[in-house]
């Protein structure tokens, strides 16, 4: 059986999920039940300065979208940190790791950027036993109006000074959550790394606006007529967030920084992509306020039982293992040659390749054949888009087939080449042309 | 004396009244908002798709079901009307998994189509709640075209062709209009009286009178309308029903099944309804199914459908089929009555013959099977009769006992339409395909109309 406890810079779990700072981290209650349920680790909802309580709206704090049957596929939050008295969640946080010694708590902070204000708040965590922290620099809404969350987030030199900060007066290790809310995903992580940070962590959720209501006018989640962009999470970022996450993984300037992976992790498998570009381990939250706690059961047994097929033994196995695979286009093999190919006996006929392929590009999908409803690739006018495979409701009946080399490109009249040749290496490209003279 | 079910012969009152009520509720009852949206997520929106070939009327069903998914249902009333002004009935009451729902592409996939009929019934049934009217006259044309039967053909007729701005007068020969949607359809299938409120709102447009109580033939002529309007269109129904050719077939207890099934229709009260303990039923196509079933949900306690081919010959469809035999009717196939049996003049059973198949030829065996039955129907075809058509003037050409009419829908005589049950048609007689010929004569007399010296 695959062994998934996991270490990351040193503070061990049990098994790689964790509950992301979040509303189901925000007091003892909650974070007992994950417990139970058997989530590894959870990061304590951000806890900020010493002084009267941060103040809720009273109204909705959440906005969604909806896929198919309203299964729930984005969520956005304008809920602040956490509204409880500072010193009970410092408490609570050493009451519960005392009773729960095996699993992971890790303490999110935010407080003003300056020194004092840090120097304060950390050795009232580290008194809690806790196992770190983790530096929201990430939330979008309202503290960032304040100078707080994405505001320091978005400054990679303010990113590099609080680390520097947390470095210098604590001996937890430090995790800082970048916000994608930004340009360039590597500059904080590069910033973040350079103020001597032990891992980071990514993403915090993204500026959005749900929905809007076309009586009112008003965006959702609306708040007596009126809205604020939230933080936006769910199945909807996740492929935003390993973007995020190989781009860290697979910089120079971080070689090596460890990064807990956050966005959309639903379930064992969106885990293992996201472990798999890079990140130690994962934090989730919109699933298990989707689904409610249960669901890291099948998180837990999915990501064993697919390593265990797959001969993986330990989660080192698997950490990183597609980051050498991220690559920039310019790097691509252009002497690759796919096409589409429809399987007959899967084809349902519901006409979607063609229709898609017929409008929108290449014209490479018959509707009719003989005057028979029938859809089929015309090889010589397929440029192997994959278009038709991403439309077609049938799973595996479009599939993407190499050519192999020496075979007829029916499309380009020349055979496949074996040789690796990328947009450097191509006539067609200014810069190549300059580099060969 | 035996109570209710037990009731020997033809007797009323043989279920509580709950019963009824609960038998003889909507089959396939309205799917909720949230269900539709369900539902319509289910539709792959597919090219070109072989639901909107496989309807009569050519509804674009994938674009009524978007509309549905996004909250517009109606637009997708509309896109229904636009092709099928009875959307709402045919909704109910056709044999989508003969249609639309046969050929859709998740039917073919997982066995399991979209519910195409269910989500129409949503989406008319939002318009025609709120009486939302999507067309307007267009400016009086001072043609005067009148319609003979206020069935499916003809108020699709008499619709489109107001839509024009022509003046329409239909004449039905029945005191309510509807045609078949009123007097032929088991009451499961239309509950709370749809089909007036249907006629209601199909005539809502204006420039539509109907005249009740008038019958080409007995009231008026043929020639008298041609005469007097600038056009005509027959909507006829089929009027003679089929014998059995079996002896004994005039005696007490043998009755028509159209008739069992449009008295049904028009009952206020179910429990005052007779129907036998022990019924056959003779036939194999929905009119069979409809009586049979319907006999059951009455309190018949043994209904049976003898049909004298094999099930797959049967006109009546798969879910039919099954829909009865859920019910407790059980039908038997290869045999063909010979002889009713009467005791005191009264239905006492019934003989029938198994029959095979001599090469392609429906034979009978000679060996024969006696049930026992009080109450026997008759739903072995209906037949249209002509009679009302002769002493017209100008007799008009026919072609397999039906008027016979080119693809537009146009008589033999000048100025004259046909379409539905009344004609000879590739489409089979479907409220749909009625629909769908109404309304296609309705552009044939408008183009004729307008064309040529216009109007």
């Amino acid at each position: 059986m695959a062994d998934i406890r996991n270490n990351f810079v040193g503070i061990k779990s049990p098994n790689p999920f964790w509950l992301a700072s979040a509303p189901p981290t925000d007091k003892a209650y909650n974070v007992i039940r994950a417990f139970k349920a058997g989530w590894g680790g959870v990061v304590w909802k951000t806890l900020g300065e010493e002084g009267p309580p941060v103040v809720n709206v009273n109204g909705p704090r959440y906005g969604a979208i909806w896929g198919a049957d309203r299964r729930l596929l984005g969520l956005n939050n304008i809920e602040l940190i956490t509204d409880r008295d500072l010193f009970l969640n410092l408490r609570e946080i050493k009451q519960v790791k005392k009773d729960w010694p095996d699993r992971a708590i890790v303490v999110s902070l935010m407080v003003p950027c300056v020194e004092e204000s840090w120097k304060a708040i950390l050795p009232l965590v580290e008194e809690t036993e806790a196992d770190g922290i983790e530096l929201n620099f990430g939330c979008p809404h309202g503290m960032s109006e304040r100078g707080m969350g994405s505001a320091v987030g978005q400054v990679p030199e303010y990113i590099e000074m609080v680390v520097r900060w947390c470095k210098q007066n604590t001996r937890m290790p430090v995790i800082t959550k970048l916000t994608p809310n930004i340009t360039d995903i590597r500059k904080p992580a590069r910033a973040a790394f350079a103020g001597g940070t032990d891992a980071v962590s990514l993403i915090n959720t993204i500026n959005s606006i749900t929905g809007v209501d076309l009586d009112s006018f008003a965006p959702m989640p609306t708040i007596d007529g009126k809205g604020s962009h939230g933080g936006y999470c769910g199945p909807a970022v996740k492929p935003i967030a390993m973007n995020m996450v190989a781009e860290i993984a697979r910089d120079s300037e971080t070689r090596g920084l460890p990064i807990s992976g956050i966005g959309g992790i639903t379930t064992w498998r969106d885990a293992a992509e996201f472990m798999a570009l890079g990140a130690g381990n994962v934090q989730v939250c919109t699933a298990a306020m989707t689904y409610g706690f249960k669901i890291v059961q099948e998180m837990i047994e999915g990501l064993k039982n697919w390593m265990d097929a797959k001969g993986h033994a330990s989660l080192d196995d698997i950490v990183g293992r597609a980051t050498p695979n991220v690559t920039d286009w310019q790097y691509l093999n252009l002497n690759y040659v796919a096409k589409a190919r429809i399987d007959q006996d899967a084809c349902i006929k519901c006409g979607r390749c063609h229709i898609a392929c017929e409008d929108t590009s290449h014209q490479a999908i018959t509707s009719m054949v003989d005057g028979v409803r029938h859809f089929e690739v015309i090889e010589a006018e397929c440029v192997g888009c994959n278009l038709c495979v991403n439309v077609c409701p049938v799973e595996n009946c479009i599939t993407m087939e190499p050519l192999a080399a020496g075979v007829m490109d029916q499309r380009t009249g020349q055979p496949v080449s074996p040789v690796y040749f990328n947009w450097t290496q191509h006539p067609n490209n200014p810069m190549a042309k300059a580099a060969a003279e | 004396m035996a109570e209710g079910l037990f009731k020997e012969g033809i007797a009323a009152a043989r279920l509580s009244p709950e019963k009824y009520a609960d038998n003889f509720s909507d089959l396939h009852p309205p799917l909720d908002h949230h269900e539709a949206l369900v539902e319509s997520d289910r539709c792959y929106f597919c090219y070109d798709a072989p639901c909107m070939q496989a309807c009569p009327t050519s509804i674009d069903i994938p674009l009524f079901i978007r509309q549905i998914s996004t909250g517009n249902p109606l637009g997708s009333a509309k896109t229904i009307f636009d092709q099928n002004i009875l959307g709402g009935m045919c909704a109910r009451v056709c044999p989508t998994e003969t249609l639309c729902e046969e050929v859709c592409v998740r039917e073919v996939a997982e066995g399991k189509p979209v519910q195409i009929g269910r989500l129409q019934r949503y989406a008319t049934d939002v318009a025609m709640g709120q009486n939302k009217q999507f067309y307007e006259r267009a400016t009086p044309t001072g043609r005067k075209i009148a319609v003979v039967g206020a069935g499916p053909a003809g108020l699709a007729a008499a619709h489109r062709l107001a839509r024009y701005g022509h003046e329409v007068t239909v004449l039905e020969a029945r005191p309510k209009s509807g045609g078949l949607n009123e007097y032929g359809i088991a009451a499961y299938k239309s509950v709370d009286n749809f089909a007036q409120a249907e006629v209601d709102y199909v005539t809502a447009i204006g420039g539509i009178s109907i005249v009740n109580g008038k019958a080409l033939g007995r009231d008026y002529a043929l020639s008298e309308l041609t005469a007097s309007y600038d056009a005509v269109f027959l909507g006829l129904g089929l009027a003679g029903v089929n014998a059995l050719r079996a002896e004994g077939e005039e005696s007490d207890g043998v009755e028509n099944a159209v008739e069992f099934i449009a008295e049904l229709r028009q009952a206020r009260d179910l429990s005052a309804l007779e129907v036998g303990r022990r019924v056959v039923v003779i036939g194999g196509g929905m009119t069979a199914i409809d009586a049979g079933v319907q006999a059951k949900l009455l309190g018949a306690e043994e209904v049976t459908i003898c049909y004298r081919r094999g099930k797959e010959q049967m006109n009546a469809s798969e879910f039919e089929q099954d829909l009865a035999t859920s019910k407790g009717v059980s039908i038997r196939h290869w045999m063909q009555p010979k002889k009713v049996v009467t005791e005191g003049g009264k239905v006492a059973g019934i003989e029938l013959e198994y029959t095979a198949l001599d090469g392609d030829r429906l034979a009978g065996t000679g060996k024969t099977l006696r049930l026992e039955a009080d109450q026997v129907f008759k739903a072995i075809g209906q037949s249209f009769e002509p009679a009302a058509l002769n002493g017209s003037g100008a007799s008009i050409a026919m072609e397999a006992g039906r008027i016979k009419v080119d693809a537009e829908g146009r008589t033999s005589l000048a100025k004259v339409w046909a379409g539905g049950d009344c004609v000879v048609d590739s489409r089979e007689d479907l409220t749909v395909a009625a629909v769908a010929a109404g309304r296609d004569a309705a552009e044939s007399i408008h183009r004729a109309l307008t064309s040529n010296g216009r109007a």
